[in-house]
C-alpha cells in the first residue's frame, strides 16, 4: 500500500491537463474574471489608506498629512483607481453571487452580465467622482 | 480478503469529509462577507463623501458617532474577513512551493489582523475620545 502510493507520488497520473491561459483568445468573461482577482488583491493593499485615514482622524497633523497625500496628484489618481476597482469588485461579486443561485450561465447572459459589470463600474465611478469634485466645488 | 474500506458506507464517507472534518467553511464565509460588504460599503462610501469637505474635528466627531462607528467597524470587520480568504486563495493558485505557501499564506494572516486592528483602533479612538 504504502509502495504503491509513493510510485503514484512519483509518477503522477496521465491525465489531460487544461489548457492555459495564452491558449485561449481573450473573451470579455475572461478578463472580467481576471480584473475581479487584480481588483480584489488591489483593495487588499488598499486597506491600508482605509486604516491611514482612520487613524489620522484622530488628530488635526495627521489629517492635515492625509489630506495632503489624497489632494496630491498621485493621491487622486490612487484614489480614483481605488474607487473604480471597489466598485468593479462590488459589481463582479454581485455577478458571483447570481451565478452562487445557479442563474446567469446561459451564453447571453454571462455575455450580458460581464458588460454590465464593465459598464457599470466605469459609470458609477465617473458619476461618483462627478458628483464629488461638483459638489466640493473643483480643485 | 475483504478490506475495511469496504465497510464503510458511501454515505459515511461522504459525512465523514475526511481528515479535515471540513472543506466548505471558507468557501461560505467568503460568501457570507461578499454578502455583507454589499450594503457596508456602500454605507462607509456615503460616509466618507459626506465627511469630504469637513475639517479634521468635525470628521472625528462623525466617525465617532455611534452609528457610524459601527458601521464603520462592520465594514472593517466583514472586509478583512473577506480579503484574507480571498487573499489565501490567490497565494494557494499561485505559489506551488510548500514553505514559501506557508510563509505567505502566514504573512496574509498577520497583515489582515494588523492593518483590520489599527483601523479598529482609528475608529475606537474617535469614539472614546482617547
Amino acid at each position: 500500500m504504502a509502495e504503491t502510493r509513493s510510485l503514484e507520488a512519483r509518477t503522477p497520473a496521465e491525465r489531460p491537463l487544461s489548457p492555459h491561459l495564452q491558449i485561449y483568445r481573450p473573451m470579455l468573461t475572461m478578463m472580467m474574471s481576471i480584473a475581479h482577482r487584480i481588483t480584489g488583491f488591489a483593495l487588499y493593499f488598499g486597506m491600508l489608506l482605509v486604516a491611514w485615514w482612520l487613524i489620522a482622524a484622530a488628530s488635526p497633523n495627521g489629517y492635515a498629512r492625509f489630506q495632503w497625500f489624497a489632494g496630491s496628484w498621485i493621491g487622486r489618481l490612487i484614489l480614483f483607481g481605488y474607487t473604480w476597482a471597489l466598485i468593479h469588485h462590488m459589481l463582479g461579486g454581485i455577478r458571483h453571487l447570481i451565478w452562487d443561485t445557479g442563474r446567469g450561465f446561459g451564453p447571453s447572459e454571462r455575455e450580458w452580465l460581464a458588460a454590465a459589470n464593465l459598464i457599470g463600474s466605469i459609470a458609477i465611478t465617473l458619476i461618483l467622482w462627478i458628483f464629488v469634485l461638483l459638489t466640493m466645488g473643483g480643485s | 480478503m475483504s478490506a475495511p474500506k469496504h465497510i464503510r458506507t458511501p454515505l459515511a464517507r461522504v459525512l465523514g469529509r475526511g481528515a479535515a472534518r471540513s472543506g466548505t467553511e471558507q468557501f461560505w464565509h467568503q460568501r457570507l462577507t461578499a454578502v455583507a460588504n454589499i450594503p457596508l460599503t456602500i454605507a462607509a462610501v456615503i460616509i466618507l463623501i459626506t465627511l469630504l469637505g469637513r475639517n479634521q474635528a468635525a470628521v472625528a466627531q462623525i466617525l465617532g458617532s455611534p452609528l457610524v462607528a459601527i458601521i464603520m467597524l462592520l465594514f472593517v470587520f466583514s472586509i478583512t474577513v473577506h480579503m484574507r480568504i480571498g487573499m489565501a486563495v490567490i497565494i494557494e493558485d499561485y505559489v506551488h512551493d510548500e514553505s514559501a505557501k506557508l510563509t505567505l499564506l502566514m504573512a496574509n494572516t498577520f497583515f489582515t489582523f494588523a492593518v483590520g486592528l489599527a483601523a479598529v483602533y482609528g475608529i475606537l479612538k474617535l469614539s472614546f475620545g482617547l
